[in-house]
């Protein structure tokens, strides 16, 4: 057997082990998210109307437009393959209110690309999750029409031309001005006021079912989060449901603070940055002066990352207690 | 009974079914011998031999008086051709003694039995083990001898013997055949090393994707104070220090030897060589090899002369199906790509793996998104993606000495990082730092 005929070394490849790789790659984990939050986003256009659909369009159409823009002024390759932009852009529209102008969307995904993420050194160097930079942006800069939401039309009137722009108040308004609790149903199904893809936790729980199947996102996070809610809001006597299923608090714990690069690596430090967006949601949502916290709740917890890996780093193998970190 | 593990680790593809039912097969031995002074980590062996001079099967052919080494022997009978260079797996250039093989493997009068292992005592096994060329047969190629010599200023006793029958290595099958067709003989050689290190508890580690190696292993035991411990099918279940902390508990410091912690750890088919070298006094001349992948037409394992070039053993699996886009000396997870397969088969040489394009990683790195998957997964509970910013200095603070170098961060990585060959760099330079 003569192997030469099949064997060309200069067409063999060198490269240092290991030689395998387990075919997860960035891309894979950025379409999972997608694919988790579509059931969010049809209930969204679903319960607020084709405008929904636009929101999320211009939202996710402004982040791929600025990931381009700012590749091509580096001279570097487009890296909207990674799928990275695309799930900025949609997590953005999601908790924008449903009948915003369709120049705010573009606005905030523009502010949560470019400075969210590129002026920190692009993918991987955000200290911040950039969709809750956008959104906090818009907060800041626009609050009446971030404050103006839409009553959920619910089993698809819009579509016989019945719809019109009727406002309400979100759940957490109505129980902080006014006293009123929001049937527990209602919540769940998402038949509230608010955000286009917060108010639905049924179809949030499904995305959420799919990233921990798939292991895209870790346990920790969510667990700790959710928790301490829940914890808080009985220590607070305010039923424990009403808190995990009102605001933006599904859509925050399973898909915002499970953001890798603005979140801790170590599964300590998850626990305890899940605690952290769990205790200042609370805080905010009772004492603030915003009806809801989960967005400052996170960007406040992203900023604390490097001191909770420092303290939460593994204990290194035959180190004696040491930790990994230094 | 439930598997022992440790935690981290990751699941490749084993793609063990390609041979693991082939019978072990002998390798006839090669024309030409290759036997390189560089098969053992410690002090690189020097030619006792002189061009054109008459050597028999197993003679001496490289020694130095260095503690920390292991003498290399004629794998065949024959004439010296030539004292060259030849280039290991790894890149080094190694001088290595050329035999022009006679064809009648002509014993060397040294070959002889070192007598009844009762008799010898912990120095004469210590001795034989070195004479006959014993060194880490899983792939690390550690000098035995040194394993089972405390240094004589510590107060460390050996207590417990494992022998490493994990294979965690996808492709891999060849110590899994050894269990199989020489269990007897792994038996002898774990009493061999519990009598040279004074060692009362003897046991072999075993993945549980090998049920019929356990219940093999367990048989040849019968009721002798041996155990045979299951293991989780996972990698790295069979480095060293991770199956001393799955099955003991105990925790090698860092920057120590499993001898510190009162363990020799030693592989299925370097219990086999010493075995032999105290049974029949053959020195290491001989080890078995699996060759597969998914181009290759048909795998096997085969039993090979230490100093064989790698191309015999892909012409006895009758070649390619199709060109390989990568050859590699041992399995995918921690072996080296080689360039040449006119390099010689090594005692150390595990396996030899040719795969597709289909199997192989694209070389593109993207930036690291800090998923924690390397975290997770780091059996030696590290923080690779920290150690990955290398050459940054911090890097260096990250405890790169503590890496074994099995991969599972690259592996799992999303980014496809080479996190693995900046560690390595970082590796060096902390080393030379310590010093």
């Amino acid at each position: 057997m003569n192997i030469d005929q099949h064997l060309d070394p200069s067409g063999l490849s060198l490269a240092p082990s290991p030689h395998f790789r387990n075919g997860i790659t960035v891309r894979s984990l950025m379409l999972d998210v997608v694919i988790a939050l579509l059931p969010a986003t049809v209930a969204g256009i679903y319960f607020f109307g084709m405008d929904a659909a636009l929101v999320t369009a211009s939202a996710i159409g402004g982040a791929l437009a600025t990931e381009a823009g700012i590749a091509r002024l580096r001279g570097e390759p487009i890296s909207i393959r990674d799928g990275s932009a695309l799930v900025t852009g949609l997590l953005l529209a999601l908790c924008l209110p449903p009948g915003v102008p369709l120049w705010l969307p573009v606005v905030g995904a523009i502010f949560a690309i470019a400075v969210g993420k590129a002026l920190f050194g692009g993918l991987g160097m955000n200290i911040f999750n950039p969709a809750l930079v956008g959104r906090a942006f818009l907060v800041a800069s626009f609050p009446t029409l971030m404050t103006t939401w839409r009553w959920p039309v619910g089993s698809g009137d819009w579509m016989a031309g019945e719809f019109d722009a009727l406002s309400t108040a979100t759940p957490l308004d109505l129980l902080r001005y006014e006293g009123v609790m929001t049937p527990l149903t209602d919540l769940f199904v998402g038949r509230v006021g608010g955000s286009l893809g917060e108010t639905s936790v049924l179809a949030l729980l499904l995305g959420a079912a799919y990233l921990l199947a798939r292991g895209v996102i870790d346990w920790r996070i969510p667990t700790a989060y959710l928790g301490t809610v829940a914890v808080l809001a009985g220590l607070f006597g305010v039923n424990p449901l009403f808190h995990l299923f009102a605001g933006s608090l599904m859509l925050g714990a399973f898909y915002m603070a499970t953001d890798y690069v603005s979140g801790a690596v170590t599964p300590g430090g998850r626990v305890v940055f899940g605690i952290g967006c769990g205790v200042l949601t609370m805080l905010i949502r009772i004492y603030g002066g915003y009806p809801e916290g989960v967005t400052f709740a996170i960007l406040l917890m992203n900023a604390a990352v490097p001191l909770i890996e420092r303290f939460t780093a593994p204990r290194r193998l035959g180190g004696g207690g040491e930790s990994s970190a230094h | 009974m439930t598997a022992k593990t440790f935690r981290g680790g990751v699941h490749p593809p084993e793609f063990k079914e390609l041979s693991h039912g082939h019978r072990i097969e002998t390798l006839p031995a090669p024309e030409r011998a290759v036997i390189p002074m560089i098969q053992h980590m410690g002090a690189p062996c020097e030619p006792t031999v002189q061009e054109g001079e008459e050597v028999d099967l197993g003679q001496v052919v490289g020694d130095i008086d260095a503690f920390v080494s292991s003498p290399v022997h004629a794998s065949v009978s024959g004439v010296v051709e030539s004292i060259t260079e030849s280039i290991l797996p790894d890149g080094r250039k190694s001088p290595a003694v050329v035999i022009a093989a006679d064809g009648s493997d002509r014993i060397a009068d040294t070959v002889a039995p070192a007598g009844e292992l009762d008799r010898l005592t912990p120095d004469e096994i210590r001795q034989a083990v070195r004479s006959a060329g014993i060194v880490g047969m899983g792939g690390a190629a550690f000098p035995a001898h040194v394993k089972y010599s405390p240094p004589p200023d510590s107060d460390v006793s050996i207590d417990t013997v494992i022998i490493n029958g994990c294979e965690c290595e996808p492709f891999l099958t060849c110590d899994h055949r050894v269990m199989l067709e020489r269990a007897g003989e792994v038996i002898f050689g774990l009493r061999v090393i519990m009598r040279a290190c004074g060692a009362e508890r003897g046991i072999i580690g075993v993945e549980d994707n090998k049920p019929d190696a356990i219940e093999v292993l367990r048989e040849e035991i019968g009721d002798a104070p041996l155990e045979v411990v299951p293991l989780q099918t996972k990698y790295p279940e069979g480095a060293e220090k991770q199956m001393i902390l799955a099955i003991t508990g105990r925790e090698v410091p860092s920057g120590g030897l499993p001898l510190h912690v009162g363990v020799v750890v030693n592989n299925v088919s370097t219990s086999v060589a010493i075995a032999r070298a105290i049974h029949t006094g053959m020195p290491c001349i001989e080890r078995v090899v699996t060759v597969s992948g998914d181009v290759v037409e048909n795998p096997k394992n085969l039993a090979v002369r230490v100093g064989t070039p790698i191309r015999n053993l892909l012409e006895a699996v009758g070649g390619f199906s199709e060109p390989p886009a990568r050859i590699i000396s041992g399995g995918p997870m921690m072996g080296l790509a080689i360039y040449d397969v006119d390099m010689p088969i090594v005692k150390a040489s595990s396996g030899v793996v040719a795969l597709s394009e289909r199997l192989i990683p694209s070389p593109d790195e993207q930036p690291c998104i800090r998923c924690g998957r390397c975290v997770d997964v780091c059996p030696s509970f590290l923080m690779p993606l920290y150690l990955d910013v290398y050459p940054d200095e911090s890097a260096l603070d990250y405890h790169p000495l503590d890496c074994i170098e099995c991969g599972s961060c690259v592996y799992a990585c999303p980014a496809n990082r080479q996190i693995l060959a900046r560690i390595r760099l970082a590796k060096s330079e902390a080393a030379a730092r310590q010093r």
